[in-house]
């Protein structure tokens, strides 16, 4: 059976997608053990495809219906999908038992059956997005992750289903501008999948209708990525989501959009094309620069705690930007093990945020105060993931930043570096006013003061402060183990050539 | 110059389209103008994903065994994405479906379906 | 009066048609590997028939042939007989959908078996589709108050 782990990884929350919804029909108790049980059966299925390749050292590959690429569509694990697959099955397990109380407090009960079934499809979208060989089936299951992700947010109140209704403007520009990209390169080639494209690619890199398909798959993945300046759909649509929503679909959905292009420039573009021949790296590099400074900026102005945070997601991924834009191995070292760290580090950031809203009853940064009394664990996690995304050390987001660093340094983009540590540091401002207000008086302000006294929490159930305290541990445990998962995993997921 | 047309029309008739569909989605002020807008652009993709299945003098993608001892490519037009582009009918099926539903909800909350009139409301 | 006169020639021929219309759906699906058709042109032509219904008629005449909930079943139902269909290969050490595999359990050869594989998933697609579709127009007619709504239109 193991042999199977590779497609189980998709099938499996898709039927289960659809049977939550059928028996979430008949009895309503029924939905969430489910959606627990199909998460923890991707994340073998995940962790068991990862130990293959690490234990034999070369990718998986699975052909679909038998028939072998570039005829059939194949389903390939390597090292650099292990990782993110491994990624993607944890935080979403954790976020699908910490949202629990979330959902029932913010979704009607009759949309619960709905809520979950939309809840897996998402899963299913990012699974399939990782593991597939075959670029259109990319396309396919990137529509599967869009169409679950605008549904999912416009079940929000308020002025929710319209932010949804602007994402789903912007993100079907980029996907249809992703399928364009991929209709150009079909033409060119007459393939369709990534590794034989790789192969028939190499002699005809400089035609014309190549370069502009290029173009058009980097704008789709660009929006898709919420990469600066086509970012423009993350901020409202993450803020107005409901809190069980945005903490299944703020670490992750964009990381696999990185994961994505660093595949399409790197896996199915010769490395010596993007970086070399044509300057596509150092364009994206440039465009990442300006993107960390501007989000920075922007969320610097928010008062909203969780709107500063969806512009912290655009400057991570300007950080992944730069990592692409550096262009050599501890450039890419960094990239990749930046949007699994990011994965994490979101996760428990938007964890903190959502309970932080449930029972303190705030969302603005100005009515922290006093959350270290009513609340020590949350504001705990809060400083860890503040922490780990300023950079500080052994947290895991002082490693990744260290090889984005290094790698743009070795690349004598002296820009690149400058920018690294500029966001660095309006990360560690932004992040230090919000550990004063939690464990700091306000002084002076007899506001603060008659709130704090008059404010109790509701206490947290256990099933939102485990999933919290276990990706906080994992966030320490990914900075401790750093050098071990950079030598033995990331060092051989760099696509050769770089 | 002319062979240059009619080699490549179906290219220039895309274009067109997608112009029209951004522009609809774009600068109109219309939710549900939006939505069409994006509508023409989906299908102008899939217009031209079809256009270069085709083939000169080629048939419909069905072996026929009684016409040829051995099957000719040439003879069948490519049959790959017209496939792909059913899938990508069903994504734009859905991609409407779900669209029209979110339109509903604005309507319910807004009353309006003015872009600039809803966001009056939401600065205040 | 001229309303319900209006309406009978429009009621008579809907009436007339939606049978021919389903067996019609039915053909363009067990056709599609040979002609234009297949699950999902199958299952929209299917669909086609109920909205006619709904159109010609009143949406209460597609909630007394059609439940809701019988339609979303039937939805989940699609799904499973595709999924099925293609984890069935594994019983016999083939990939996901390889269902040519099968011929070394049952007693065909390989070729019929991947022609009926081809036809049981199009089924599933045929099935999911049209129940997809009747649901999308019951949502957007209804503005999401499901088929139970009180009946404003005629």
């Amino acid at each position: 059976m193991t042999v199977h782990f590779s497609v189980l990884i998709v099938v499996v929350p898709l039927l289960s997608s659809f049977l939550v919804f059928a028996f979430g029909l008949f009895q309503r108790r029924v939905c969430f053990p489910a959606t627990v049980a199909a998460l923890a059966a991707c994340l073998v299925f995940s962790a068991g495809s990862f130990r293959t390749v690490l234990t034999t050292g070369r990718p998986v590959h699975y052909h679909l219906g038998g028939w072998a690429p570039p005829w059939g569509i194949e389903y390939v694990v390597d090292y650099l999908n292990g990782l993110v697959l491994t990624a993607i099955a944890i935080v979403s397990l954790l976020a699908a038992i910490y949202a629990r109380t979330l959902v029932a407090r913010e979704i009607p009960a009759a949309k619960h059956p709905p809520f979950y079934a939309l809840f897996l499809l998402q899963v299913t979208g990012l699974f399939g997005m990782t593991v597939t060989g075959d670029m259109f089936n990319l396309y396919v299951l990137l529509e599967i992750a869009s169409f679950s992700a605008y549904a999912l947010i416009g079940m929000g109140e308020g002025a929710a289903p319209f932010a949804a209704f602007r994402y789903m403007i912007f993100g079907t520009l980029g996907a249809c501008s992703y399928l364009l990209g991929v209709g150009y390169l079909y033409i060119s080639t007459g393939s369709l999948n990534m590794a034989d494209l790789r192969q028939i690619l190499v002699p005809i890199y400089f035609s014309q209708a190549l370069m502009v398909g290029l173009a058009f798959l980097l704008l789709g993945i660009a929006v898709k990525m919420a990469f600066f300046p086509v970012h423009l759909w993350l901020p409202d649509s993450y803020t107005l989501a409901p809190s069980c929503v945005s903490v299944l679909l703020a670490p992750l959905f964009t990381k696999v959009g990185a994961y994505v292009m660093i595949r399409v420039l790197f896996t199915v573009f010769d490395p010596s094309f993007s970086i070399t021949l044509l300057p596509v790296t150092t364009v994206i590099g440039w465009v990442a620069v300006a993107g960390i400074l501007f989000s920075s900026i922007m969320a610097l102005a928010q008062g909203d705690l969780k709107r500063m945070l969806c512009y912290l997601i655009v400057t991570e991924g300007g950080y992944i930007g730069v990592g692409i834009g550096a262009g050599n191995r501890p450039g890419l070292t960094g990239s990749i093990f930046h949007l699994l760290n990011d994965m994490f580090m979101m996760g428990l950031l938007f964890m903190a945020v959502g309970a932080i809203q449930a029972h303190f009853r705030t969302r603005t940064i100005s009515g922290l105060t006093g959350l270290h009394r009513s609340m020590p664990v949350t504001a705990a996690a809060l400083v860890v993931g503040g922490l780990s995304v300023i950079g500080v050390p052994p947290l895991c987001g002082f490693f990744s930043k260290w090889y984005l660093i290094l790698g743009a340094i070795e690349a004598r983009q002296w820009f690149f570096a400058g920018a690294l540590l500029l966001g660095s540091l309006l990360n560690a401002v932004l992040f230090f006013r919000i550990f004063e207000r939690c464990y700091f008086e306000a002084p002076h302000d007899p506001a603060h003061r008659k709130r704090e006294a008059g404010v109790k929490a509701d206490r947290m159930a256990m099933g939102e402060l485990i999933p919290m305290a276990l990706m906080a541990v994992l966030v320490i445990l990914l900075g401790l183990f750093s050098g071990y998962i950079v030598q033995h995993a990331i060092a051989h997921a760099i696509p050769p050539g770089v | 110059m002319m062979e240059f047309i009619f080699g490549t029309f179906n290219y220039g008739i895309y274009v067109v389209l997608i112009l029209i569909g951004f522009y609809g989605m774009m600068a109109k002020n219309n939710l549900m103008k939006k939505l069409i807008g994006m509508n023409i652009f989906q299908w102008s993709i899939i217009l031209f994903y079809i256009s270069i299945g085709s083939k000169k003098g080629g048939t419909v993608p069905v072996v026929d065994p009684s016409l040829h001892p051995a099957i000719r490519a040439v003879d069948y037009i490519n049959p790959l994405p017209h496939v792909l582009m059913l899938t990508a009918i069903v994504v734009g099926v859905a991609t409407t479906g779900i669209a029209l539903a979110l339109l509903i909800l604005i309507y319910r909350t807004y009353g309006t379906l003015e872009e600039d009139e809803i966001l009056e409301v939401l600065k205040k | 009066m001229t309303k319900d006169l209006d309406n009978v020639v429009i009621k008579t021929v809907s009436r007339i048609l939606v049978p021919f219309m389903q067996v019609f759906s039915l053909y363009v699906f067990a056709h599609g590997h040979g002609s234009p058709g297949g699950g999902f042109q199958g299952g929209c032509i299917m669909a086609a028939s109920f909205i006619l219904l709904g159109v010609a008629f009143n949406l209460r005449e597609i909630g007394k042939r059609f439940r809701e909930r019988n339609n979303a079943l039937m939805c989940v139902l699609g799904v499973f007989i595709y999924t099925g269909t293609g984890c069935l290969a594994f019983l016999s050490s083939g990939n996901f959908l390889d269902y040519g595999t099968l011929s070394d359990l049952l007693p065909i050869d390989s070729i019929k078996a991947r022609y009926y594989g081809m036809a049981l998933i199009e089924l599933g697609v045929q099935i999911t589709v049209m129940a997809v579709m009747l649901s999308i127009f019951v949502d957007l007619v209804t503005a999401g108050r499901g088929e139970d709504a009180p009946e404003d239109t005629e």
